[in-house]
């Protein structure tokens, strides 16, 4: 317990470097993903771009990368992140291989709520002479957003969730700070305050998607 | 003038299951909308007359023959030029498709978006439709708080905001209740008079083409198999399928079962006539057969107004002296066609 009052100040550390390293994964996760799941979405056969062969690669690439235990890929993807210049440790790798990992994640669930736009909706903006690529990159993610701020909201979660994880390669952050201070040290009370900090964390992510997807649900 | 013609159109889409045969959709189509008019295609759903509206406005374009938009074939036009030829053509559909992340006055101002209308002009224009459309007090809300007849409403001034000169109107009352669809109808009508919109509906609904439109297509199996005037084909209908649709609003010249049950319940001699607008004096054949002395009882049948004009059969058990009530048939018959089934049913 003293102990942990003496940490304090790495937690607070932590904390930020949790939020820091969430944010810009999110950022670079979020916004290739959702670019991927818009080439799903529009690819697939029947909507917008109709492709067989390139939606058919990107499915495969998507099902590939998607399940792979994230621990696992953290170490997969450290001769990559070197090759661009990048160190194979610290929050900078950190972000490397959770925007990677992420970015597969957002693409599903980027796809799968744009789907939940009905095709009757796509109809009436043709027939009002809108373009394909105006329909599929304004209208469609506006009528999608609640879904989406949902989706996103899940996705912060698992992006703290993966952060911890990263915490094993010395990428900093909350999860570094509970397997140093205290899984090695025998420190239950230090493990538990970084849980508490996490739980915080994620708490108020989930509360303030949930409000912000429930006002943008329309229908 | 011919403001829409399909010359030969034929549409097949793709095999649902690999292997299998394509679908013919619309079978050899033949079509002339005159401007200015109200045109109905009923028929009972996969009879293919939502891919002739979509060909119209070229959502799906033909497999072979030619879809003309005032003259114009437009089977072959480039996609940035059909975009040009959508804001010709507004559309409205059962499920409204509003865009529920837009408000009403948004949803309607959508199509002058996409046409790139300056801010101040499509404000004008989305007030003036907001108020021919009668939903000026709705221009904030949003679709999710509409009924279905002011969602259609919002729907019909979506598809007029670029000042189209065609509307297509996908089952637009089909999802309504009786009292909006009545609404609904008088609004398309409004469209159409006031505005000089040429309307092209679809519908299942026989009663939908009697109150709007001036002229019927009937398709069964992607083809066209009958085409006229609305009240022609309404009191004279020819394919089995026409007559099932009309049968729908209009009581059928009783036979089979239905003439058994009324012989079972009324005495006399039963006959059907015939009531046809400008070529039948109804209070002939009733004076006719009052002149002979003939007691008679409407048992079945009725009129209906088809466009202004009335058209129905009237079935009446006649009693009486059994010359007299010969005598009066004869005389009737004389005012108004006359059906007698066999006596013996």
């Amino acid at each position: 317990m003293d102990r942990l009052v003496d940490l304090l100040p790495e937690l607070w550390d932590a904390t930020f470097e949790t939020l820091y390293i969430v944010s810009l994964s999110l950022i670079f996760g979020g916004l290739l993903g959702l670019l991927l799941g818009l080439a799903l979405y529009a690819t697939r056969p029947g909507s917008l771009f109709p492709n067989r062969p390139l939606f058919g690669v990107l499915n495969v690439l998507v099902n590939f990368f998607r399940p792979i235990p994230f621990v696992i890929l953290l170490a997969a993807v450290q001769p990559a992140a070197r090759s661009v210049g990048l160190p194979g440790i610290g929050p900078e790798f950190g972000i490397f291989a959770i925007t990677i990992a992420s970015l597969f994640a957002i693409s599903r669930i980027v796809e799968q709520n744009l789907l939940t736009v009905r095709p009757g909706i796509i109809e009436a903006a043709r027939a009002a002479g809108a373009s394909r690529a105006r329909i599929l990159f304004r209208l469609i993610p506006r009528e999608a957003l609640g879904p989406l701020v949902l989706g996103y909201t899940f996705i912060v979660v698992a992006l703290v969730d993966m952060t911890a994880i990263a915490g094993a390669v010395a990428a900093g952050g909350l999860g570094e700070f509970a397997i140093v201070y205290g899984f090695k040290q025998f420190n239950p009370w230090v493990t538990w305050a970084a849980v508490l900090v996490i739980i915080v964390i994620v708490q108020a992510v989930q509360f303030l998607g949930n409000g912000l997807g429930r006002r943008l649900l329309r229908r | 003038m011919t403001l829409i013609r399909l010359s030969g159109v034929t549409k097949s889409f793709p095999a649902t299951t690999r292997g299998g045969s394509p679908v013919v959709a619309v079978d050899d189509v033949s079509l002339d909308v005159v401007a200015g008019s109200i045109t109905g295609i009923i028929g009972y759903s996969g009879a293919g007359k939502s891919t002739v509206l979509r060909l119209v406005n070229a959502l799906e374009s033909p497999t072979s023959g030619t879809v003309e938009i005032d003259g114009r074939d437009i089977t072959r036009l480039r996609e940035r030029d059909l975009r040009a030829l959508r804001s010709d053509i507004g559309m409205i559909f059962q499920q409204f498709n509003l865009f529920d992340s837009r408000t009403v006055a948004g949803n309607i101002a959508y199509p002058l978006e996409v046409a790139g209308r300056p801010r101040a002009e499509i404000a004008t224009r989305v007030a003036e439709l907001l108020q021919f459309v009668g939903l000026s007090d709705k221009a904030k809300a949003y679709p999710e708080h509409l009924s279905g007849g002011q969602k259609q409403r919002v729907g019909i001034a979506r598809a007029l905001a670029t000042s189209p000169r065609i509307l297509l109107a996908d089952e637009a009352t089909s999802a309504l209740d009786p009292d909006t669809t009545q609404e609904v109808l008088g609004l398309l009508r409004r469209v159409n008079a006031e505005l000089g919109v040429t309307i092209l509906v679809i519908t299942h609904e026989m009663d939908v083409i009697r109150s709007l439109a001036d002229r019927v297509v009937v398709m069964e199996d992607g083809r066209v198999i009958e085409d006229g005037a609305v009240f022609d084909v309404l009191s004279n209908p020819r394919h089995p399928a026409t007559r099932r649709f009309v049968g729908s609003i209009i009581d059928e010249v009783p036979a089979g079962e239905k003439l058994r049950a009324l012989r079972e319940r009324h005495p006399g001699r039963i006959v059907t006539f015939t009531l046809r607008d400008g070529d039948v004096s109804q209070s002939e054949v009733f004076a006719a057969l009052a002149a002979h002395d003939v007691r008679f009882e409407l048992i079945h049948g009725g009129i209906t107004d088809i466009g202004g004009r009335v058209f129905g059969h009237l079935t009446l058990a006649l009693t009486g002296e059994p010359g007299a009530v010969e005598r009066a048939i004869v005389a009737a018959g004389a005012h108004a066609p006359l059906i007698e089934e066999d006596s013996r049913g």
